[in-house]
């Protein structure tokens, strides 16, 4: 594999990382089959609390499977763990994983609450371990695109910025899993909002402050449906946030981010990105007015695909990380702690 | 199989390079009478089979073709399932456990869940079988000889090493419906291999083929030197992602690999499917031409 983020020069990696995996549901298992692809990972135990998936990945995958994951970490003693379960889990997860030096991989948002992310931060730094959240828009080549071009300054100086996500997640009155739950993580907030927010952190600014919001329900009962915030960057810039998961007219999630500025204006997705320069004053394999680019010239080339570049790109990200062969710089549980800070200005915000 | 395929993608708002142009198509194929038109225009191109995902409306299509089988003599459907997205959704919803009990029909469930969890390996094999039968429910009476698994699952399923499920598709679709299974990879080298090694000797496989390396897992080059090897019956999809590259020389570089023997491909406008279809058969012809030279 050669990637190439942040021009770190890559190395044929060899080490072998031994992976254990807490969590086998819907993101527990496109990451299994991922790690379960690459070359580097040896998996050494599964846990979940279902017997019938336990069983399964028993039988024909021949993994090591454990329904308490303490009894997993003692017995079969994984380097690094994936950590997939409901949100209200992970922080007493990731605290015993960093205790006992393992390196983690997390799935997003970091935590229930701002106040738990602090301290796994500090405890990571302490230990010197490698942590990641599984915000994958950050390894799309179109917003990495989007992400250049902005940090180069080639749009000038940033007037307003919009960050969407749609898709159809609920679209009618019923819902009875953790996601309808928000003492345990639910609702479109921390699960579609988290990305955008994430999103525009890395790719736009640090968001600072959240001068409105507004949290709705359409079908959920117990958790909102829809997000729709006022958001200002440390640098004054302000923006909007649109998030709505009982939208049916998407097929699937599709998160967007806008950027206006002095020079120009970017429009992207996770399929395209279209650029608009004012001037000829453009970098290259651009000209003046709109240039349209495909994901197909910005995907990143990965040895196995199962739902998206994305999704591996971050995984081998993950294990590089381990093994030194990348800095251990995208997606860290620091970064994930301020986006779970920005859902945490957003919920008190829409208090008021 | 045929050398052309027609596909489904654009029918239902499916398209890799741009999410705005799906949901155009989404809006222009609202009705089944536009599919059905369009459909028309590939067989007026000479293509006769369609390779369709297992999406609710195609059994709209379906129900369409069963009643008028004078147009469609000869036609094929290759299904292929399943439409993941449904699944998906539900298991954001229901959980794992939650959509087998919903999509697995009878009370096959209920009945091994009761009295604890004696499962036995059979089980899960044929609450899949179960599954197949529910997503062919909507070609009954059509002829479909290549029955396919989508990519999502094939490569998850490749990725687990569940080795045994693939080759249980495989010889429950031979068994119950005559039909030869294919499976749709991003990841061609590595299935192959997998395949071999469950005793599935030559079989079909579907695959992202370009000029471009787009969505060719392990990179261009390794695709190359399998298609060489020719131990597969493959068909090229997604021959167009070629990036900068126009649609000429895109379908020149697919027409020119060894051991290719379809390719599919997808489009909205009688335009468009004339065009690729005579590309790929002008190309076609160059390439016999250089061999018997």
């Amino acid at each position: 594999m050669a990637f190439g983020f942040n021009n770190v020069k890559i190395e044929e990696a060899t080490t072998m990382i031994k992976v254990g995996l807490i969590g086998a549901g819907k993101m527990g298992i496109s990451h299994l089959s991922i790690l379960g692809a690459h070359p580097d990972v040896e998996i050494v135990g599964v846990s979940d609390t279902s017997k019938l998936v336990l069983d399964v990945l028993k039988k024909y995958s021949g993994f090591k499977v454990f329904s308490d994951y303490s009894k997993m970490l003692d017995e079969v003693k994984p380097e690094a763990v994936v950590v997939a379960v409901p949100t209200k889990f992970h922080t007493i997860i990731n605290k015993t994983l960093l205790s006992k030096g393992i390196h983690v991989f997390s799935e997003k948002p970091l935590a229930l609450k701002a106040e738990e992310g602090e301290e796994l931060v500090r405890l990571a730094k302490e230990k010197g371990l490698v942590t990641q959240v599984g915000y994958h828009n950050k390894f799309i080549g179109t917003f990495m695109e989007a992400k250049r071009l902005i940090n180069g300054g080639h749009i000038g100086d940033i007037f307003h910025f919009t960050g969407e996500s749609y898709g159809p997640v609920v679209v009618k009155n019923k819902q009875n899993n953790w996601r309808a739950d928000p003492e345990e993580g639910g609702g479109c907030l921390m699960d579609y909002a988290a990305h955008v927010i994430d999103l525009i952190n890395y790719v736009i600014g640090p968001i600072e402050r959240v001068s409105g919001a507004k949290l709705e329900s359409y079908y959920s009962r117990n958790v909102e449906d829809g997000v729709y915030s006022l958001l200002e960057l440390a640098s004054g810039v302000g923006g909007v946030l649109s998030v709505n998961w009982s939208d049916e007219t998407y097929r699937k999630m599709s998160t967007s981010v806008t950027a206006l500025g002095s020079k120009g204006k970017i429009i992207c997705d996770a399929t395209e990105i279209k650029v608009y320069f004012k001037s000829s004053d453009v970098p290259g394999g651009y000209t003046k007015g709109w240039t349209i680019k495909h994901i197909n010239d910005f995907a990143v080339p990965v040895d196995f695909y199962l739902r998206g570049e994305e999704y591996s790109a971050q995984i081998d990200y993950f294990i590089k990380s381990i093994q030194k062969v990348v800095p251990n710089d995208i997606n860290t549980f620091e970064t994930a702690w301020q986006t779970d800070r920005v859902i945490s200005l957003i919920k008190n915000c829409a208090k008021k | 199989m045929d050398r052309i395929l027609f596909g489904d993608n654009q029918f239902f708002g499916v398209n890799h390079a741009s999410d705005e142009k799906s949901r155009a198509q989404a809006i222009r194929f609202k009705d089944d009478s536009s599919i059905i038109r369009t459909l028309g225009y590939a067989q007026e191109a000479g293509i006769n089979t369609f390779m369709c995902t297992t999406h609710d409306r195609i059994s709209g299509i379906c129900d369409y073709i069963r009643g008028n089988p004078d147009k469609y003599q000869g036609f094929k459907i290759y299904p292929c399932m399943p439409y993941a997205h449904k699944y998906a959704n539900a298991v954001t919803e229901l959980g794992i456990v939650g959509t087998l009990k919903e999509y697995v029909p009878g009370n096959f469930f209920g009945s091994i869940f009761k009295g604890g969890v004696a499962f036995v390996s059979k089980d899960y094999l044929s609450m899949m079988e179960l599954l197949i039968d529910a997503e062919m429910k909507m070609f009954k009476g059509i002829s479909t000889p290549v029955i396919f698994l989508q990519n999502v699952v094939t490569d998850l399923l490749l990725g687990l090493g569940m080795k045994e499920v693939l080759k249980s598709f495989y010889d429950y679709v031979a068994k119950k419906y005559n039909a030869e299974a294919g499976f749709i990879t991003m990841n061609l080298p590595k299935l192959l291999s997998v395949l071999n090694s469950v005793g599935i000797e030559n079989p079909i496989v579907c695959a992202s083929i370009n000029s471009a390396g787009f969505r060719m897992s392990g990179g261009k080059e390794l695709y190359e030197q399998t298609l060489k090897q020719g131990k597969a019956r493959v068909i090229a999809m997604q021959v167009l992602s070629g990036g900068a590259v126009s649609a000429k020389e895109a379908i020149e570089y697919v027409c020119n690999l060894p051991n290719i023997e379809s390719i599919l491909f997808g489009a909205s406008s009688r335009g468009n499917i004339n065009e690729t279809a005579s590309l790929i058969r002008q190309f076609d012809r160059t390439t016999e031409l250089s061999e018997s030279k």
